[in-house]
């Protein structure tokens, strides 16, 4: 009998992929005890009553069996009818929108029903871990953008001009930005929109941080933007706004040629998002705008804590007006990221995550999570600088 | 200004006004001038502590006490919520709409304790038709609180 080999075993191109950074620092945290994790990306609310009432109301009632592909038509109502409320723009319900689990899922799906073998996308960093595996597992090839501290980790025209070739077809945009809590203002996206339209690229623009902005004006979409709205797979969902990170739901909406093709992929890989959920979201949607609107008041009293502690501290940190991230910048230590995470970890029990996680430009930052009580954030923050003041005083 | 600094204090209201300053990006000198301010305005009648007597040993009872009063000419339902709220051993008074006038809640030390001030003081007062009691056998949730709830955290640790 032939032995197993390991070349024949895997896809190569599946077997290429670098595992997370993130995965093995998890594995560090997960055997301290008493440590204060600043590490999450997931909201520490709970789901609204309400939601959860109709997931429970919902199962009691069976109503337990595959939906349409495309989603619960109530849900997609709801969905393209908030997207005109807070955008203003139109999406129809029948074609041109697709429930999927998760956001994940939507950027999965946008990639293999675009790309062909050697596209390019344009993926900026710091960035969400799974665009660039996700392209290349569409046989695409992902081209990185480094964005920069002194920007404020928005893109620029100039830096998505400069990395645009004949084979370029997809930008992804990655904003309200995690990890850097980044956001584009409407005259950066108008800027973005231009490069863009000359040069006949498609966005894919995964704002599932869109209800966490606290600039005091509301998120701008680049679908906004005229003439973007047809070029742009807009992705959201449940997980971050209404704090539903375990039912899996987002959605995408787009041109119905794109959306028909995703939607037939999503047909064959995961017929249809948890049916308990879709109902469930359909409710977030209908009721629950308040809670939301709650949750980013706390949020924000958050983000102005933690700024205010790092000024007090002297880390150089922008001030970030979205998502729940903070990303400061630890350069005068004169350690990597991953030095500098490792060791907060080992000697104050503290975790955070090392801003290379998200791409090499994230580097010299590391990734702080406000999405943790008041109480929490003092604790973390009074190590934190105990951490800080000793490595000053050694150097 | 004053609905965000309420809010917080709700919640803790032993925050400084140096803390919620940062929290809500102000001052902490116009925070606490606000503050003074609904205090001398009795917007912020007091500061107390939310406690979970059961827990701390207290025997004491609670009960709710639906009254029905008849009201009285150019005085309507005051005097008479006044005669009731000057007992030191009640803890709320409410006008109410619906079936019976004011909700009286009332501590007491026992059951026997409760009962005599129904029968002796309450129902004796002139205006008073009639009473009901509750008592109050378990607090789930107080002012927004969960009593029973431990909060732990199922997040795992770190996560992208």
């Amino acid at each position: 009998m032939k032995e197993l080999s390991h070349s024949n075993l895997l896809s190569a191109k599946a077997d290429s992929l670098k595992p997370s950074g993130i995965r093995k620092f998890f594995d560090i945290v997960a055997e301290m005890d008493d440590v204060v994790s600043l590490g999450v990306g997931e909201p520490d609310f709970d789901t609204p009553w309400a939601v959860r009432d109709e997931g429970i109301y919902t199962l009691e009632r069976g109503k337990t069996f595959y939906t349409s592909n495309a989603g619960l038509m109530e849900l997609r109502k709801e969905i393209t009818r908030f997207l005109k409320k807070r955008l203003g723009v139109r999406y129809d319900p029948a074609g041109e929108c697709l429930v999927t689990v998760g956001g994940s899922e939507a950027i999965d799906l946008a990639f293999r029903a675009m790309l062909n073998p050697g596209d390019e996308v344009l993926i900026p960093e710091p960035c969400y871990v799974s665009y660039v595996p996700c392209a290349v597992l569409a046989d695409g090839v992902p081209v990185t953008i480094p964005l920069q501290d002194k920007n404020e980790f928005r893109l620029t025209a100039k830096e998505l001009e400069d990395h645009i070739t004949e084979k370029t077809k997809i930008l992804v945009l990655p904003f309200p930005n995690n990890p850097t809590g980044a956001v584009m203002r409407r005259e950066d996206l108008e800027a973005v929109a231009r490069v863009c339209l000359e040069h006949d690229l498609y966005v894919v623009s995964d704002e599932i941080y869109s209800e966490l902005t606290y600039t005091g004006e509301d998120h701008v979409s680049i679908v906004q933007i005229p003439g973007m709205q047809e070029r742009t797979i807009l992705i959201n969902g449940f997980s971050k706004a209404f704090a539903m990170t375990g039912w899996r739901l987002g959605y995408c909406c787009g041109p119905e040629a794109i959306l028909s093709v995703m939607t037939k992929i999503h047909q064959f890989a995961i017929m249809c998002a948890p049916t308990n959920s879709q109902y469930a979201a359909t409710v977030a949607l209908r009721d629950c705008y308040g809670e939301v609107e709650k949750m980013r008041e706390a949020y924000n009293q958050r983000r102005r804590f933690l700024l205010h502690a790092f000024r007090k501290m002297g880390l150089p940190c922008f001030e970030p007006f979205g998502a729940f991230y903070v990303f400061p910048c630890i350069r005068e230590f004169g350690m990597t990221s991953e030095e500098f995470a490792t060791r907060l970890l080992e000697e104050q029990r503290v975790a955070v995550v090392p801003g290379d996680a998200f791409g090499r430009s994230g580097e010299g930052f590391i990734r702080i999570s406000y999405a943790y009580s008041l109480d929490a954030l003092k604790e973390a923050v009074g190590r934190l600088e105990k951490f800080v003041t000793k490595l000053r005083e050694n150097s | 200004m004053r609905e965000s600094i309420l809010t917080l204090l709700e919640r803790n209201s032993r925050m400084t006004p140096d803390e919620i300053a940062v929290l809500l990006g102000s001052s902490s000198e116009l925070i606490a001038a606000e503050i003074r301010k609904m205090e001398q305005e009795n917007i912020i009648c007091g500061y107390n502590t939310l406690i979970d007597w059961d827990k701390a040993g207290s025997d004491a009872v609670t009960a709710l006490i639906e009254v029905r009063v008849t009201p009285q000419r150019g005085q309507g339902f005051d005097n008479i919520a006044e005669r009731i709220y000057n007992y030191p051993e009640v803890q709320s008074v409410y006008l109410i709409s619906g079936a019976y006038d004011l909700l009286v809640i009332l501590e007491g030390k026992t059951l026997k304790e409760v009962s005599e001030f129904v029968s002796s003081k309450l129902s004796t007062l002139d205006t008073v038709l009639s009473t009901a009691t509750h008592f109050i056998l378990k607090k789930y949730k107080d002012d927004g609180i969960i009593f029973e709830r431990k909060k732990k955290d199922e997040r795992m640790s770190i996560t992208p």
